[in-house]
C-alpha cells in the first residue's frame, strides 16, 4: 500500500461507503464507544487544556528543531550499536528494508503495525521479493488474511468491520470453526501467530517515538505481539516517521499520556517496548541485529510549509472519531491512507495537491476535530487554508469553477444585483432539479422560497410609520 | 436607548424572513430602536469557506459600509455562523489597513442575537412560551468557534411549558456546512439524516436553533421524512406567546 489507497473519484468513492450500511454501523459504534472511554480518561488526568498546550509545545519546539534532534537521535542510536539510514522517499525506504532482509536470507517477516511501513508500501516491496510478511497485530492480521483489506483507521485498523465478517474469514481461510466472541477468536489467531514469531527472520516494526536523548526507539501496543516482533527474530528493522521524535524521556511521558488516552480512553497502553541498541552480551533475549529506517517522504516538503505543525501529529486517531463526515465514509471515504481530518489537512501537503486536492471537500467545517486534538493541531484552519491555496493559487481549480464564483461574488458584492437576484429567487418555487440543488435534494426537500423577502417587510413597514 | 443595525443575513432574508422580522420584533419589545440597512447582502462566508477568499472580499467590503454606516451602537445577526464570518473579516484585511480598521470596528460591534440579548440586554425571561417537547440543536460554529453556547438556552429556559429534551449525538454537525452540503450532498445528508432521527428519538415535537443553514438543512431531511417535527429559529419561540 501507499499513501493512496484508492483510484476512484471522490463522489464515486464516498457512495460506495455511504452504500455501506454495517461499515457505518461499525463505525458509529467505534466512535461512541471510544470517543465515551477518551473523555472519561480525560477526565482523571485534570486539565485537558493545560494537557495539551504542553503537549503541543513539546511537538512544536522538536520540529522547530529535528535537525538537531534527528542526529542527536543517529548519534547516541549509533553509539548504542544500531544501524541508522535516512531515506528520502518510500521507495529508497522500503529498499533498504529489503537490502537488510535480502542480506539475511530472510524467507519469513512478522510486522507489528506501522502506518508508515503502510505509507512505504513495504509489504508489496518485499513480497514481490519472494519474502512472506505476517501482519500481528490482530486487526491488521485479520485484515490481510481478508485478501488484503485496507485499514480504515490509523489506530484501530478493521474499525469498519465486524465480529461476524471476521467469524466468516477466520472460517473460510484458517479453517476455524468456533463462535463469533471476540475473546475466542482471538485466542486461536493468538495460537496461529505464535508459530509465525518463532520461525520469522526478521521482525519489522514503526516507531511510536524515538527519544534522542538515549537513541531509543519506542512501540506501545495493547496485544503484546509488538514485544514478541522485537525480541524472537535475530534481525529487527524499524521504520521510524521523520518527525517522531522526543528530547528526552520526561517528554516521551507526556506524549505518551496524551497517546495511549487519546486513542483508546487507558492511561498507558498494555505494553510498551523500549529498545536501545541490538542485545548487549549480558541481555538474555533481544535482536542480535537493530537497523533504523528513518523516513523524509515528504516530511521535509511539510516542515518548510506553512502547515508545519500537523507534524506534531501523534497518531491517535482521535480527529477521525470525532470527525462527523468520518463517522459515514470512514477511513476508506477518503481514499488515502491517512484520513479524517488529519489526512485533509497533511495529505495534500505531503503528497500533493494533484491527488489529492478534492479531499478537502470532505469536511463541514464543524471545528469538532481541534477540540479534541491532543496537540493542539489547527486543523480547521489547515482545512480552510488548503482550501483557499486549491481555489486561488495555480490551475488547482477549473477555469468554469472560478468564473461561476466570480460571478456569485459580484452579486453579493453589489446591492443592486443582489436585489435582482433575490427578487428573482422568489419565482424559482419550481424548485431547480438541475445543478448543485440536485445534490441537496436526493435526501432532502428543498425550502419553499417565500414571496416578501425580509427587506420587503421591513421597508413596507417603515412606509406605514414603523411598527408592525 | 440601544441602536441596533440588523443585520439580517442572506438566507433568513430570503428563504426564513420569519426568523428576521421576529428577530426584530424581539429587539423592539426589549428596547431598542432597530435599523435596517438595505445594502447588505451576504456576509460571504459560502465563498470564503469555498477556498475563494479574494472573491468574498467585495461582499465583505459592502456589508462593513452597510453596517457601519448607520452607526448604531450594535450589530445584531440572528445567526451564529454568519456573525462568526463577520467577527473575523479582520483575517482577511490584515495588508489593508484602511480596511483593517473598518473590519476591527464592525468585527467589535457585532453580536449573536441570543448572544446580545442575554449579554449585552441583560435579559433572559422575555415571557415566551411554547407548550411543546423541543430539541435545541446548538449549531458548530455558534458553539465552537464563536463561544456562544449558554445564552440561546438560559433563554429557552425561560419560556413557560418548554421541555427540552437531550437528544443522542446532540453537539455533533447537522452536515450543513454551507457549500459543502450542495458540493457533497449525499454524505451531507447522511450527517443531516442521523441528526433528525436522534431529534425523533428523543420525542421532540420541536426542533429548535439560532442558525437558519441548519434548520434549512434539518428541515428538509424532516419533510422529506414526512416527520411531525416543527422547525422553529429561537427568535421565533422566543416571540410566540
Amino acid at each position: 500500500m501507499t499513501i493512496k489507497t484508492s483510484d476512484l473519484p471522490l463522489k464515486e468513492r464516498l457512495q460506495k461507503e455511504l452504500g455501506n450500511p454495517q461499515m457505518r454501523k461499525a463505525i458509529a459504534n467505534a466512535q461512541d464507544l471510544l470517543n465515551g472511554k477518551r473523555e472519561a480518561a480525560f477526565e482523571e488526568l485534570g486539565d485537558f487544556e493545560q494537557w495539551r498546550e504542553t503537549a503541543g509545545t513539546i511537538r512544536s519546539h522538536v520540529l522547530e528543531n529535528l535537525d538537531y534532534y534527528l542526529t542527536q537521535f543517529a548519534d547516541k542510536a549509533s553509539a548504542a550499536g544500531a544501524q541508522v539510514y535516512f531515506a528520502e522517499d518510500a521507495s529508497q525506504a522500503a529498499g533498504y528494508g529489503l537490502e537488510i532482509l535480502q542480506k539475511r536470507k530472510a524467507v519469513k517477516a512478522v510486522k507489528s503495525k506501522s502506518m508508515v511501513t503502510e505509507e512505504i508500501g513495504l509489504n508489496e516491496m518485499l513480497e514481490e521479493a519472494g519474502i512472506e510478511v505476517i501482519e500481528t497485530d490482530l486487526g491488521e492480521y485479520l485484515l490481510q488474511i481478508d485478501d488484503h483489506d485496507k485499514p480504515s483507521h490509523i489506530v484501530v485498523p478493521a474499525l469498519h468491520k465486524n465480529r461476524d465478517h471476521f467469524r466468516r474469514v477466520l472460517a473460510e481461510k484458517k479453517g476455524y470453526k468456533g463462535d463469533n466472541v471476540p475473546e475466542n477468536m482471538t485466542r486461536f489467531v493468538r495460537q496461529l501467530i505464535r508459530k509465525e514469531f518463532l520461525e520469522a527472520d526478521v521482525g519489522i516494526t514503526g516507531c511510536n517515538f524515538a527519544v534522542a536523548e538515549t537513541g531509543t526507539v519506542t512501540l506501545v501496543t495493547n496485544e503484546g505481539n509488538g514485544r514478541f516482533v522485537t525480541t524472537a527474530p535475530k534481525t529487527q528493522v524499524v521504520f521510524l516517521g521523520m518527525e517522531r521524535i522526543v528530547p528526552t524521556f520526561a517528554e516521551l511521558d507526556i506524549i505518551f499520556s496524551m497517546l495511549a488516552r487519546s486513542a483508546v480512553g487507558a492511561k498507558l497502553t498494555s505494553y510498551m517496548s523500549l529498545m536501545t541498541g541490538p542485545k548487549a552480551p549480558e541481555d538474555k533475549d533481544g535482536p542480535e541485529e537493530l537497523h533504523i529506517i528513518i523516513v523524509d517522504n515528504g516530511r521535509s516538503r511539510v516542515l518548510e510549509s506553512d502547515f508545519r505543525e500537523v507534524l506534531r501529529c501523534i497518531r491517535c486517531g482521535t480527529c477521525m472519531l470525532e470527525c462527523p463526515a468520518y463517522r459515514h465514509i470512514s477511513g476508506h471515504g477518503y481514499g488515502t491512507l491517512y484520513p479524517g481530518p488529519l489526512g485533509l489537512a497533511l495529505v495534500p501537503v505531503l503528497a500533493g495537491y494533484d491527488d489529492y486536492k478534492e479531499i478537502t471537500k470532505i469536511c463541514s467545517l464543524c471545528g469538532a476535530c481541534n477540540e479534541v486534538c491532543p496537540v493542539k493541531i489547527p486543523l480547521y484552519e489547515f482545512i480552510f487554508e488548503h482550501r483557499r491555496i486549491i481555489a486561488e493559487e495555480g490551475n488547482l481549480t477549473p477555469a468554469g469553477e472560478k468564473i461561476l464564483m466570480g460571478r456569485y461574488g459580484d452579486v453579493i458584492g453589489s446591492s443592486a444585483l443582489y436585489g435582482l437576484a433575490t427578487k428573482a429567487a422568489r419565482f424559482s418555487s419550481f424548485a431547480p432539479k438541475v445543478g448543485p440543488l440536485k445534490q441537496w435534494s436526493i435526501d432532502r426537500d428543498l425550502p419553499k422560497i417565500p414571496k416578501t423577502r425580509f427587506r420587503d417587510w421591513f421597508a413596507a413597514r417603515k412606509k406605514n410609520g414603523g411598527v408592525k | 436607548m440601544k441602536t441596533v443595525s440588523f443585520f439580517s443575513t442572506c438566507l433568513t432574508d430570503t428563504v426564513l424572513p420569519d426568523v428576521s422580522r421576529d428577530s426584530v420584533l424581539l429587539l423592539e419589545k426589549l428596547g431598542c430602536r432597530v435599523v435596517f440597512n438595505p445594502k447588505q447582502t451576504c456576509c460571504g462566508q459560502p465563498l470564503a469557506n469555498s477556498g475563494f477568499q479574494q472573491k468574498a472580499k467585495k461582499a465583505m467590503e459592502l456589508q462593513m459600509e452597510a453596517l457601519l454606516e448607520d452607526e448604531a451602537d450594535y450589530v445584531v445577526c440572528p445567526s451564529g455562523s454568519c456573525t462568526l464570518q463577520v467577527k473575523e473579516y479582520p483575517n482577511f484585511f490584515e495588508d489593508q489597513p484602511d480596511l483593517l480598521e473598518k473590519a476591527e470596528r464592525l468585527s467589535e460591534k457585532i453580536y449573536e442575537l441570543t448572544d446580545f440579548i442575554v449579554n449585552i440586554l441583560q435579559q433572559t425571561d422575555l415571557s415566551a412560551s411554547l407548550k411543546a417537547k423541543a430539541a435545541y440543536h446548538p449549531s458548530c460554529h455558534m458553539t465552537r468557534l464563536l463561544d456562544v453556547k449558554e445564552p440561546p438556552l438560559a433563554l429557552l429556559k425561560q419560556v413557560a411549558g418548554l421541555e427540552l429534551v437531550d437528544f443522542k449525538g446532540q453537539d455533533k454537525c447537522c452536515g450543513f456546512g454551507g457549500t459543502f452540503s450542495v458540493k457533497l450532498g449525499p454524505l451531507s445528508g447522511a450527517m443531516a439524516a442521523e441528526k433528525v432521527e436522534n431529534i425523533r428519538e428523543a420525542g421532540a415535537e420541536y426542533l429548535i436553533g439560532a442558525d437558519a443553514g441548519c434548520l434549512m438543512n434539518l428541515q428538509g431531511v424532516i419533510e422529506r421524512r414526512g416527520y411531525p417535527i416543527k422547525v422553529r429559529h429561537i427568535a421565533q419561540v422566543l416571540m410566540a406567546s
